[in-house]
């Protein structure tokens, strides 16, 4: 069970520590499992993993189809492999050796691409993936996760470790987000999460946006607008059966996401609906752009991935009833 | 070269290396000793090799320079600036929203950069081609690509490797900005790339290892690169990461810095001196600098 804690404040702990202390512990306590990077450990936090654990953790340098066939083969060998790298390299520099050899050849890789969307801020357009769950969602049985926060993070972290089957694709910042669960909270691989229930509308979000559909939520609450909230963490497979059961109950949707808005959250949310319940909806996100440089809160305002974005949208999907 | 080019270019890199230091430090964080390491470089092809004009960015028969270490971009574009391309004034805009110098270089939105890199691994593919279209459009043009070290570890670069010489493109000269180090540390720790000349004669390159911070030294290897006929050329340079302020060069993993106000005050100081003092020794050989877009402002 989850407990939600949300309150608007930010996590005090960034995933960069989230992700290698539990990399950490996962190395100590299961001696299947290896951890692969792209010479980005400095960027993930785990130099220290490296420098301790030279005989399972491995630098493969700026090689990024390299290291996502060899993390096949590792997988092929009976370990558990985990290989990170930023979002876009870990996509689409390296999306036919993730297609094959570890989807078709089902030899399931747990891959952290971090900084996604707006996420990889100054490093601009070549780093700043708005795709990679839309190419994640097309390998045929691929998990895909948008984080939300820190303890879902480490949640998921571990929870792959013992997939047998399947790509296992994990999108998160390397930052801080707004603080969503209480650590301790457990969740369900293919299960949404309702963090708030409504009756007027739901907002179905993933990643960043979670924190941005709570807040608007309770904004709109002030005006007797009652809006349910959806952290659908899982975006493949989708949680189909919570999507109709929102679109029964409330009766419009928006979704919300980092990600191009084709491709991504919402086009599964929109599938989900034409085929088993028509209702309105509409997809806040990127709107079909490149990446470009600034800071997160300065893209968020250049992209509209912000609360008053998304409540106009809120607003408009409304009217649609 | 005579002494007095020599100092005149030497002046030149020195110019090039303050405005990289000082647009990066503007910002506090940024690739700044990646930079550092192929100021040299840029300032004799920019400064006496290359065919361009500034005023006309798209002239087609420029020579063209493309920097497949796309990180590097502040280099870039205090060089682009020195040489007339854009205002000054835009390197104070280096990485901000909106800006037109984005960290890594980017050919839609800076006047003088030909291909947008970042990804590491395909500038040098996309160089590769562009000479290649001079060779069908039979243009007489140079192309100059810089890879950094690390950047070698990507397949794509071996690749390209076999392709320019399978093509003869002996209108291409790449350079290896061998400084030894990448993200996580040196090239030996993390992907060992052992004698890169080695493996490029191998590979049927013409191939020369040059000190990268000698002028004199990059100067010849370009002028002898382009007397080979049929086939591409590979200069390896060994470099520094941080070239010119210790405190950077010194620091063990200095990829991506942030820079204190204290870091950037020693570092510009530094920079400034060394810069003065150069000033001097051109005064007393009556050397002219290069001209600059500074000599305007
Ligand atoms: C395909 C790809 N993978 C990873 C990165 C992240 N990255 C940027 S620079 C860098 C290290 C580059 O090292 P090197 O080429 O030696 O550059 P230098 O040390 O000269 O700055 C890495 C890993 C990237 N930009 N592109």
């Amino acid at each position: 069970m989850y407990k939600v804690i949300y309150d608007g404040s930010r996590e005090k702990k960034d995933h960069k520590t989230v992700f290698s202390s539990t990399m950490m512990d996962l190395i100590e306590t299961d001696p299947d499992v290896v951890y692969l990077d792209a010479d980005l450990m400095n960027s993930s936090g785990t130099m220290a993993l490296w420098k301790k654990h030279p005989d399972r953790a491995f630098n493969c340098g700026i090689c990024e189809a390299n290291m996502m066939a060899v993390a096949a083969g590792l997988s092929l060998g009976g370990l558990k492999p985990y290989a990170h790298t930023f979002g876009p390299f870990a996509s689409r520099r390296c999306y036919d050796q993730v297609f094959i050899s570890q989807g078709y050849a089902d030899n399931p890789v747990r891959i952290y691409g971090s900084d996604p969307g707006v996420c990889a801020a100054f490093n601009g357009g070549t780093h700043m993936p708005f795709e990679d769950m839309a190419l994640m969602r097309a390998i045929p049985q691929a998990y895909v996760f948008d984080i939300a926060d820190g303890v879902q993070f480490e949640w998921v972290l571990r929870k792959v470790k013992d997939a047998d089957s399947g790509v296992q694709y994990i999108r998160s910042t390397r930052k801080n987000n707004a603080a969503i669960y209480a650590p301790g909270s457990e969740f369900e691989i293919g299960k949404g999460n309702i963090l708030r229930d409504g009756t007027d509308l739901t907002i179905i979000a993933s990643g960043i946006m979670v924190g941005d559909a709570m807040a608007v939520a309770e904004y709109l609450a002030k005006e007797g607008i009652s809006i349910r909230v959806v952290d659908m963490f899982t975006v493949k497979p989708l949680d189909v059966d919570l999507v109709v059961k929102c679109a029964q109950e409330t009766g419009v949707i928006v979704t919300s996401e980092n990600h191009n808005i084709i491709g991504g959250l919402g086009e599964a949310v929109a599938a989900a609906l034409v085929e088993n319940y028509p209702v309105p909806l509409i997809r806040h996100g990127v709107e079909d752009r490149f990446g470009q440089v600034g800071s997160v809160d300065e893209l968020r305002e250049a992209y509209g991935l912000t609360p008053e974005r998304l409540t106009e949208l809120v607003r408009k999907a409304l009217k649609r009833k | 070269m005579d002494t007095r080019k020599e100092l005149a270019l030497k002046f030149f890199a020195s110019q090039i290396r303050l405005e990289t230091f000082r647009q990066v430090a503007n910002l506090g964080f940024g690739h700044l000793p990646g930079s550092l390491s192929v100021a040299d470089l840029l300032a004799v092809l920019y400064g006496s090799k290359m065919n361009i004009r500034p005023e006309e960015p798209n002239w087609p028969e420029r020579d063209i320079m493309v920097m497949s270490k796309g990180h590097a971009g502040p280099a870039v574009y205090s060089t682009l600036a020195l040489k007339g391309y854009f205002p000054m004034s835009w390197l104070m805009t280096l990485n901000k929203l909106g800006t037109r110098l984005p960290s890594h270089c980017d050919r839609l939105l800076t006047p003088g950069v030909d291909m947008t890199a970042g990804s590491l691994g395909q500038g040098i593919s996309a160089g590769l081609g562009l000479a290649l279209a001079h060779k069908v459009k039979g243009i007489d043009a140079k192309t100059y690509i810089v890879l950094g070290d690390g950047e070698c570890n990507e397949g794509e670069v071996w690749e390209a490797f076999l392709f320019a010489p399978q093509h003869k493109l002996d209108n291409v000269i790449v350079f290896i900005d061998r400084n030894l180090k990448q993200l996580d540390g040196t090239t030996a720790e993390v992907l060992s790339l052992g004698d890169m000349a080695v493996k490029l004669e191998a590979f049927n390159w013409h191939t020369q290892t040059i000190d990268g911070h000698d002028i004199v030294a990059i100067s010849e290897a370009i002028d002898a690169a382009h007397a080979v006929k049929g086939r591409p050329s590979a200069i390896v340079m060994n470099t520094i990461k941080g070239a010119g302020v210790k405190e950077l060069e010194e620091m063990e993993i200095n990829h991506h810095i942030r820079l204190s106000s204290d870091m950037s005050e020693r570092g510009m100081k530094v920079l400034e001196e060394a810069h003065a003092a150069l000033a001097e020794v051109l005064r007393e050989h009556n050397v002219t600098p290069i001209p600059t877009a500074l000599d305007r402002e």
